[in-house]
């Protein structure tokens, strides 16, 4: 029988991952996607937690998080397609002018 | 015996499909498939967990419509090989790797032999009818405010997507 543990396992090593990958790359679309992988790993961790005291609170909280990460995305590569458009480059490094 | 199966064979592909959207660094069209890969995987894990209504929206939204996004913009961007740009020094490489081990490994040994069991559901556990009936009571507002936020969230790429400001 698999325990609770072992999603929750999962679900860190899987966020681990994903900061990782915010990390150590500098493309732009690769960062947006780790960031739905560290989003997903959120979800994993509530769904088994949902299971774990058998109610639904942990769904809805799944679903918002869904939601959000739609429009994220949605608005997220707009922004992307601009900031291509204006740099010539994915490499987030190139956009430093609010950096210190 | 069989959920233990699945369970581990879901868990080890959607962690090596996760390393592959980090560690591919020739196309990014291959780090969003193996975004997909991750997500697919991640659903079966849902519905092993009762969660069928989540697990089925996850593969709707996530390699349904977000996926096909990212793929979308990489297309339109035409990026090849060469324009993948440079990737961070190799010093701040390993600074980060070892500090993402670090705090990995600790997550890892804090969740280890946690106890909790699973208590027994019904069968309508994560149906669709039982997630809707929380959703359109006690969840109504949220739910509201949910779709405004959709519809904030489709003005807002609009608006930023085009070409020219005015």
């Amino acid at each position: 029988m698999i325990e609770p543990w072992q999603y929750q396992v999962v679900a860190a090593l899987l966020f681990m991952i994903g900061v990782l990958g915010v990390l150590i790359r500098r493309n732009v679309i690769v960062m947006a996607m780790c960031i739905e992988l560290m989003l997903n790993a959120a979800n994993l961790s509530l769904v088994a937690f949902s299971r774990v005291w058998g109610n639904h609170d942990g769904q809805i909280f799944v679903f918002m998080v869904i939601v959000v990460a739609a429009v994220e995305v949605a608005v997220g590569l707009a922004i992307i397609l601009r900031l291509v458009a204006n740099r010539d480059s994915v490499n987030i490094e190139d956009t430093s002018l609010l950096k210190w | 015996m069989t959920e233990q199966v699945i369970f581990y064979i879901c868990s080890f592909i959607v962690l090596l499909a996760a390393a592959g959207v980090v560690l591919n660094v020739r196309n990014t069209v291959y780090s969003a498939l193996s975004l997909v890969v991750a997500m697919l995987a991640l659903a079966v894990l849902f519905i092993l967990l009762h969660a069928e209504f989540i697990g089925v929206l996850q593969i709707l939204v996530y390699a349904g419509a977000i996926v096909v996004l990212f793929l979308f913009v990489i297309m339109l961007l035409n990026l090849r090989g060469g324009d993948m740009g440079a990737e961070s020094q190799p010093i701040l490489k390993i600074v980060g790797t070892l500090l993402i081990v670090g705090a990995g490994a600790k997550l890892v040994t804090l969740f280890t032999g946690a106890r909790g069991a699973w208590p027994e559901v019904g069968r309508e556990f994560g149906t669709v009818r039982e997630v809707g009936k929380i959703l359109y009571t006690d969840y109504l507002l949220a739910f509201e405010i949910a779709g405004i936020f959709l519809l904030a969230g489709l003005v807002g790429a609009v608006v930023m997507g085009k070409q020219r400001i005015d």
